[in-house]
């Protein structure tokens, strides 16, 4: 990564007024997105968001077209160009021709995305953003720090001082004084202005309609008082039908500020009456810049179903610590990262493409169902092939290749890591790796790997057999993780394998766009785990459950390795993570709990694998509470802890942050202990209680469970 | 729902974005309502005082010379410069959606814009039986092809780009006072 990067984001994260609206918004978006969305179902709408965009999406050209026509035969000029040039030099063009002096803008993306600004101000023409933010922004030379609340990043005071360089004298801090200075500032430029620029939230063909949404009432005035009115609108704005607006703008207001509607939403369907009696002059510019092209990739053709509310920003655990700034282009957060790497160049989303963590929670409430992280990474394997990978990775990933290399490797670590290790943690390494442990300790990597410890165990013969897929951490740091499966399962009366030839899942190179590594990972767990004769194969690790059962065939998808499909579907069909399975045995009565125990409080950690990618959360705390614990929900309890596999080798500053929120609401909850499905969650989150010498436990549901079942013990006879 | 909860719904939810409703049985009260609100506003406040009265439904039947000798500085010519100083507009609107206390105006005529976007106050009138419960439901209706500038409006104009503190008022009226009125036709 180059510096300037990782300095934006350490300016950012020791921006406290960033750093804190956005924290605050975060919170209160949540809520007052649920209340919005109270009394209508969410899949439904989006659903239809999602089919009617994509529908489009598919049908640009003929879409284009018959809005050309119809809004050409109420009396529009249309334009249609896919050059972010020629939209510049039309507008240009039409100014000059009718002695147009000044513009009034009301907030457009897509003229943001062609620096229009810039150009007409070079060219003599004075240009006035109108929507608040956009002007305070505008005025104080910086860029949006988000798509939907441009100035968040902003004080009160910073914004009056601003203003007051306007009119060369001090003025108070008072939110409503400045919001009424604006006004004031705004009105003669309004109605000087012989020209004015919107965007449009949704162009529909069948009717050649615009319609414009804003709280401000700024569309309205740009679109009545100057006498040429142009709308630069991204052909992914384009609708079939009239009665598409209905699903898009129930989703729309409410999924970018919790409103049920905005205050104006404009439908304009042909030039209406100047004030002067003549008739407006309407130019709508249909721009394409790349649009058709994202259309006709199978993979990123979904992107263009955003309706650009900016949800995604607003529960992204890295935004809201970051900033819109730190993406150093027009688009911002997740789906920023998507339009900046098409609308500009793949190399442009380079280095913003590493700051997702995958945690998913923006494929929670996209309201057009964009798999943003899915096409994240998709991004990041694209970058791997054109650009390759750095060196470093590469060569870690090429030892990842080789099981017997890596586990030796893992083995020699145990002993050399002696210096820096003791009860179990990593508190301090030195020189170039002690960004790893500035924030957490990490585990040590254990005398004993459980491959190792697995044929010690005593277990019950049987025919039931289920095979365990351990993954590194549980293999080489917490081999007790691994015991408790094996004792809870023999409980039931099931024999446990290991198959030996497992290895990394592949997980930390499909992560890292590395998918030619991530396939050979994937061929070989399939083979040994595929040469045991069993109906389960579980895992005690949500990201591997998750590389097993779903990511392995997609690895081999996109590389086209369709030969290795059919056994990866078979291990698919057979992969079942820890709580789910333990569940299913609890529910048939195959295992039970000791009876009336009143085993004390705990809070739940959600990992991001296990919550949205495999939909579980009730299951381990069902059982837990079946066990005799008491649940005392944390906040945000899904939200990540910020370990994100290798990302918190790669950011670390971001990991920390992240980090120290979730510790926080656990010590909020007040209890002593704190469980979670995932030892990757497990190392992040006892890293950080370790550091902070906190008290509190941390520990994976399947250690509570071994201990809390009713001993069946004369199945635990010796071989 | 009957029109009576469609109208309370349409009620408590323009009153959660800060419109003010007041309900009328007769064109009458109403009438009365609003020519009482603008005597009130003339003499309140500081500033030069203009009412602006966009042509309407509402205004059949009705002698506007009367109703200026009323108000004074009431006007029915409504003008691009007129409405940049008026402190009131008035005018009405064609439909109402009840889920979302939302107005709805075939506003392509430039009066009905410039009385609802340039003035401090707007005044929007609405007859009761144009209540319809949401937005499918105004759409179906809705017919571009001959109102090529529909104005939809929830509340007064608004923002939160400082701090995220909603303040209202930002370019368009900064209140939105809503007049429904069950029977327009007869005075009495």
């Amino acid at each position: 990564m180059r510096k300037e990067f990782t300095d934006s984001i350490n300016k950012a994260l020791h921006n406290s007024n960033l750093t804190g609206a956005l924290g605050r918004f975060s919170e209160a978006y949540r809520v007052s997105r649920a209340k919005a969305y109270e009394g209508i179902d969410f899949e439904a709408v989006r659903t239809q968001v999602a089919e009617r965009k994509s529908y489009a999406a598919s049908h640009l050209d003929e879409l284009a077209e018959t809005f050309t026509r119809k809004a050409e035969a109420s009396g529009a000029t249309v334009f249609r160009t896919s050059s972010p040039e020629e939209v510049r030099q039309y507008i240009l063009k039409l100014a000059r021709e009718n002695g147009v002096e000044s513009i009034v803008k009301s907030k457009s993306m897509a003229s943001e995305e062609i620096h229009l600004n810039d150009f007409l101000v070079k060219s003599g023409i004075s240009v006035r953003e109108t929507d608040l933010g956009e002007w305070i922004v505008q005025l104080a030379k910086q860029r949006p720090s988000h798509m939907v609340m441009p100035a968040i990043h902003m004080t009160k005071e910073e914004i009056a001082d601003i203003f007051g360089k306007e009119v060369d004298e001090p003025l108070t801090s008072d939110i409503p004084k400045l919001v009424k200075f604006a006004r004031g500032q705004m009105r003669p430029k309004f109605l000087a202005a012989g020209m004015g620029i919107t965007g449009a939230n949704i162009a529909v063909a069948e009717t050649g309609s615009l319609v414009i949404v804003t709280n401000e009432g700024n569309a309205r005035l740009v679109t009545t008082l100057p006498k040429i009115h142009v709308a630069i609108v991204g052909i992914e704005k384009l609708v079939a039908n009239f009665e598409d607006i209905t699903p898009i703008l129930t989703a729309l207001p409410r999924s970018a500020t919790g409103q049920l509607l905005t205050s104006y939403v404009s439908i304009i369907s042909g030039p209406v009456p100047n004030t002067d009696g003549t008739v407006k002059d309407l130019h709508i510019i249909l721009m394409d810049n790349r649009r058709t092209a994202m259309s006709q990739d199978p993979k990123f053709k979904q992107a263009l179903q955003c309706i650009r509310c900016a949800s995604c920003l607003n529960v992204c655990p890295v935004f809201r610590l970051v900033g819109g700034h730190v993406f150093g282009k027009v688009y911002t957060g997740g789906i920023g990262t998507i339009l900046t790497a098409w609308f500009g160049a793949l190399k442009e989303s380079d280095e913003i493409q590493s700051l997702c963590i995958q945690c998913g929670n923006c494929t929670q409430v996209c309201p057009g169902k964009i798999q943003i992280p899915d096409l994240i990474l998709e991004l990041r394997r694209r970058l791997a092939v054109e650009h390759g990978q750095p060196l470093v990775q590469k060569a870690a990933f090429s030892v990842v290749n080789n099981r017997r290399l890596f586990h030796s490797i893992l083995r020699a670590g145990s002993l050399a890591q002696k210096p820096f290790s003791k009860d179990g943690f990593i508190r301090h390494l030195p020189l170039f790796l002690s960004e790893m442990t500035d924030f957490r300790s990490l585990p040590a990597i254990a005398e004993k790997p459980f491959r190792d410890t697995f044929k010690t165990i005593d277990q019950p013969k049987s025919k039931e057999k289920i095979a365990f897929y351990a993954g590194c951490l549980v293999d080489f740091a917490y081999p007790e993780i691994g015991e408790s499966v094996v004792k809870v399962l023999n409980n039931a009366g099931i024999e446990v394998v290991f198959p030996e030839g497992q290895t990394c899942c592949g997980a930390p190179a499909r992560y890292s766009g590395a998918y030619e590594v991530a396939a050979q990972n994937a061929t070989d767990n399939i083979e040994a785990m595929l040469k045991e004769d069993v109906h389960y194969v579980v895992s005690p690790c949500p990201t591997c459950t998750v590389a097993l059962k779903q990511d392995f065939i997609s690895t081999f998808e996109s590389l086209g390795k369709s030969d290795s499909l059919p056994g990866a579907r078979e291990l698919a069909s057979k992969v079942i993570d820890f709580s789910t399975l333990v569940k299913k045995l609890v529910d048939e009565g195959r295992l039970t709990f000791k009876e009336g125990k009143q085993l004390g409080k705990f809070t739940y950690h959600d990992s991001c694998h296990l919550k949205r990618t495999l939909k579980v959360s009730n299951e381990p705390r069902e059982l837990l509470a079946k066990a005799g614990y008491e649940a005392v929900e944390m906040y945000e309890a899904d939200m990540c802890c910020g370990m994100g596999g290798s990302y918190s080798l790669k950011l670390p500053e971001i990991s920390a942050p992240i980090l120290e929120r979730k510790l926080k609401n656990i010590k909020d909850a007040d209890v002593p202990l704190v469980l979670m499905d995932c030892p990757g969650c497990m190392m992040q989150i006892r890293g950080g209680m370790d550091k902070a010498c906190s008290a509190t436990r941390v520990e994976h549901t399947a250690q509570r469970l071994a201990q809390a079942l009713e001993n069946t013990g004369s199945k635990r006879t010796a071989h | 729902m009957t029109q009576a909860e469609i109208f309370e719904t349409f009620r408590t939810r323009a009153e959660s974005v800060s419109a003010e409703v007041h309900h009328f049985a007769r064109k009458g009260a109403a009438l009365d309502f609003i020519l009482e609100f603008l005597c009130k506003e003339a003499v309140n406040n500081d500033a030069p005082f203009l009412a602006l009265w966009a042509d309407c439904p509402f205004l059949n039947g009705l002698d506007k010379s009367l109703l200026a000798g009323k108000v004074p500085n009431l006007s029915f010519d409504v003008t691009r410069d007129l409405a940049a100083s008026a402190r009131v507009g008035i005018s009405q609107m064609d439909w109402a959606l009840a889920n979302t206390g939302t107005l709805v105006q075939d506003a392509s005529a430039v009066a009905q814009r410039l009385v609802s976007t340039l003035p401090n106050i707007h005044i929007a009138i609405v007859h009761s039986s144009e209540i319809v419960a949401d937005l499918p439901a105004f759409l179906t209706k809705a017919d571009p092809k001959r109102a090529a500038y529909i104005s939809m409006i929830t509340g007064p104009s608004r923002t939160a780009d400082i701090e995220r503190v909603l303040t209202i008022g930002v370019h368009g009226p900064e209140r939105l006072i809503i007049v429904a009125v069950d029977e327009l036709g007869e005075m009495n």
